[in-house]
């Protein structure tokens, strides 16, 4: 923020990527994002794609309703199998969600000018992908119209929830993280909702926008709020960050189920929530910024910084595969050295070699600056490192599930074609409220794209 | 430019905030008050039999023990309902012509059973067993009322499972001596709290975490 620095002109240090690119102003800037929302047409992309998605939704509905009308055992779960896709889907998408909460609120923190133009679709993403979350143990108990047995209240029952459990610490915290997530995003949208507002181009946007932007006029009253609310709610959402993802490792390390129940569970589910987050920032991102023209907002600074964020928390991940391993052999314990022998040899060895491939082995060509700089490539990585880390879950749940202590109680599993339908219903609504998103709000947050033109002018073009 | 909104709608907007808080919790209060009222535990809800058997007549009045009708109360799950022919012990005699009860003599006739209609229905998932009850001292009137009052028997507990809780928590109040079990208008002496924890320890009751736990009545 400070205008004293002195510039960074000197030759042998190389200079970064800018984070904007030169040349634009604050009206340019507001033109060029808020027209996306106010008066860009519906191209035949948005709408094919909208249809696609919207068709993938309705195959979720219908997936849900079959599951209500014939319950769980549509699905390829049997004892000993009781977590099949619902918790592998669970656990995935509420890990992506967290690179949203990373950028919008430890980013912001810590000062990096380059999380402006992607946290507000990363923090979108981040609720999109907590709802796909949320619909898994609701329709995993089986009556999700008893799910509010969850919750603590005085019931007639006479009993409280078992709060020594950890699938009840889920409930809170996955709560929690949706709503400081909500009104975090909400926060940061009302100075863009007003900009809205007063370009809106009929009675209707002006309504809508209008009163979502809850009478913000700009005052300096308002900005001074405005910015404690941020910084409260970024202070709010850090800890969560870390937290939420360690409680749904909980899910595992606390029951003794070989593979499960280890102590390097919490930071690697959290290095792997990052990891699989910003790949999925990456696969939204690069599309967007293609198809809207936003290469200038978005530039390649922003896609080489998220490509070494996913290669810092990929070796964190494969830091993590590794331990699971020495400490089974170190531990010595019969089971869990059994365990590490099923993943390279059982049954479901297939995925663990896939996990590693698409996990530890191709992100190591991030080191590339070429591979970093190759925005094909990024995406395809992105897409490979989602597919690893949806993997990783189903290794985690279905080895261990299958290989308990007694040789009696193994068992395989097959997902069905309801297991499938239900995941890929939830992908198609991922998207689908994503495709909203573009047209209905602003992508990128026009406020803070305009202090960054007021930085990038002020410091003479020092992209710090 | 133009205001899009009166100014009114400044104050809508606080207001809408106090609003949704109390609302919503007059709301939540509203269920809950619900889910504990007669409408959902048809407590003092009394249901027309097939005939309109007095329990008030019977028992009250005549002094007729549970058990010569219940019979099977104090070694079964289930109290049991009397077949007519114990109906007919005493109404093959005493008002055996009055038109009032041409139903238990059809039924005594055609050999098919009155259809009584069930006052204390408990969740399918319970586990509910009135011989343990009867021999750990719990008497009829703890659960049923003083069904010698009632000349049409209605549920006089709201049998939420809170209300099952508060006395498997704690049992030593409505704890009675073996002979005061079928004794309708017990009350609990001065002495109940030395008397209760007399009788719990004679009765070898389990420990509250045995009776408290979930495979106790859901098995």
């Amino acid at each position: 923020m400070s205008v004293t620095q002195p510039p960074v002109n000197v030759p042998e240090i190389r200079r970064l990527d800018p984070v904007l690119e030169p040349g634009h102003t604050y009206a340019s800037v507001t033109d060029k994002i808020a027209a996306v929302v106010l008066t860009r047409p519906l191209g035949i992309g948005w709408l094919a794609g909208f249809t696609l998605t919207f068709s993938l939704v309705m195959l979720l509905f219908g997936s849900l309703a079959w599951l209500i009308v014939k319950g769980v055992g549509i699905w390829g779960i049997n004892i000993p199998i009781g977590w099949g896709f619902a918790i592998v889907n669970f656990v995935w998408w509420i890990g992506i969600g967290h690179a949203g909460t990373l950028i919008s609120a430890i980013l912001f923190l810590l000062n990096q000018k380059w999380r402006t133009s992607i946290n507000r679709f990363a923090e979108a993403m981040t609720l999109f992908a907590v709802a796909c979350a949320g619909i898994f143990p609701l329709i995993h108990t089986g009556r999700p119209w008893m799910a509010y047995y969850m919750m603590p209240y005085p019931s007639t029952m006479g009993v409280w929830p078992q709060f020594r459990s950890p699938l009840i610490w889920d409930v809170f915290a996955v709560s929690t993280y949706g709503t400081v997530s909500l009104m975090f995003w909400f926060i940061g949208l009302l100075p863009d909702l007003a900009t809205l507002r007063d370009r809106a181009k009929n009675r209707f946007q002006q309504l809508i926008y209008g009163a979502l932007a809850m009478g913000w006029r700009g005052s300096a009253h308002h900005w001074h709020r405005y910015q404690s609310a941020y910084l409260l709610l970024a202070g709010l959402a850090t800890p969560l960050v870390l937290s939420v993802h360690t409680v749904v490792s909980f899910d595992f390390a606390v029951a003794i189920v070989p593979g499960w129940h280890t102590t390097i569970f919490p930071p690697y589910f959290v290095a792997g929530a990052i990891y699989s987050g910003f790949a999925m920032v990456l696969t939204l991102a690069i599309p967007l910024r293609k198809a809207y023209g936003l290469q200038d907002f978005i530039t390649m600074r922003h896609l080489d910084n998220m490509a070494k964020v996913m290669l810092a928390t990929g070796l964190i991940v494969a830091y993590g595969y590794f331990v699971e391993f020495f400490m089974a052999f170190y531990s010595g314990n019969k089971f869990d050295v059994f365990l590490a022998q099923q993943r390279l040899h059982g049954p479901y060895a297939h995925y663990y070699y896939a996990l590693i491939l698409c996990n530890i082995l191709t992100p190591q060509l991030l080191w590339f600056e070429k591979v970093r700089r190759n925005v094909a490539a990024l995406f395809v990585m992105s897409l490979v490192i989602n597919t690893g880390m949806w993997l990783e879950r189903f290794v985690i749940v279905v080895i261990s599930l299958t290989r308990d202590f007694v040789p009696s109680a193994w068992g395989r599993y097959q997902p069905t074609f309801w297991d499938f339908s239900t995941f890929i219903g939830t992908l198609g609504l991922f998207v689908m409220l994503i495709f909203l998103f573009v047209r209905g709000l602003p992508a990128i947050a026009i406020s803070e794209m305009r202090e960054l033109v007021a930085h990038e002018s002020h410091s003479g073009g020092d992209h710090k | 430019m133009a205001q899009i909104f009166h100014r009114s709608a400044n104050f809508l907007a606080s207001f809408s905030l106090l609003g949704a808080v109390v609302l919503g919790g007059l709301a939540l209060t509203g269920v809950l008050v619900v889910a504990r009222s007669p409408y959902v535990t048809n407590e003092r809800l009394s249901r027309n039999q097939p005939i309109q058997f007095s329990h008030k007549h019977h028992v009250g009045d005549e002094g007729i023990d549970c058990r010569y009708c219940h019979t099977s109360v104090e070694s079964s799950a289930y109290a049991g309902i009397p077949p007519t022919k114990t109906c007919m012990n005493c109404h093959s005699v005493l008002f055996n012509n009055v038109g009032y009860l041409e139903p238990v003599r059809e039924s005594y006739r055609t050999d098919q059973s009155i259809q009584w209609v069930k006052v204390h229905r408990l969740a399918d998932y319970v586990y509910f067993n009135h011989s343990i009850h009867i021999n750990k001292g719990i008497g009829c009137s703890s659960c049923h009322g003083s069904i010698n009052q009632m000349p049409l028997v209605f549920q006089a507990s709201p049998l939420t499972m809170s209300w099952c809780l508060d006395c498997h928590r704690n049992p030593q109040p409505n704890l009675r001596p073996k002979d005061q079990v079928f004794n309708m208008d017990w009350k609990a002496p001065a002495d109940q709290e030395e008397a209760g924890k007399k009788l719990a320890a004679d009765y070898k009751l389990r420990t509250t975490v045995e009776l408290t736990s979930c495979s106790t009545c859901h098995r």
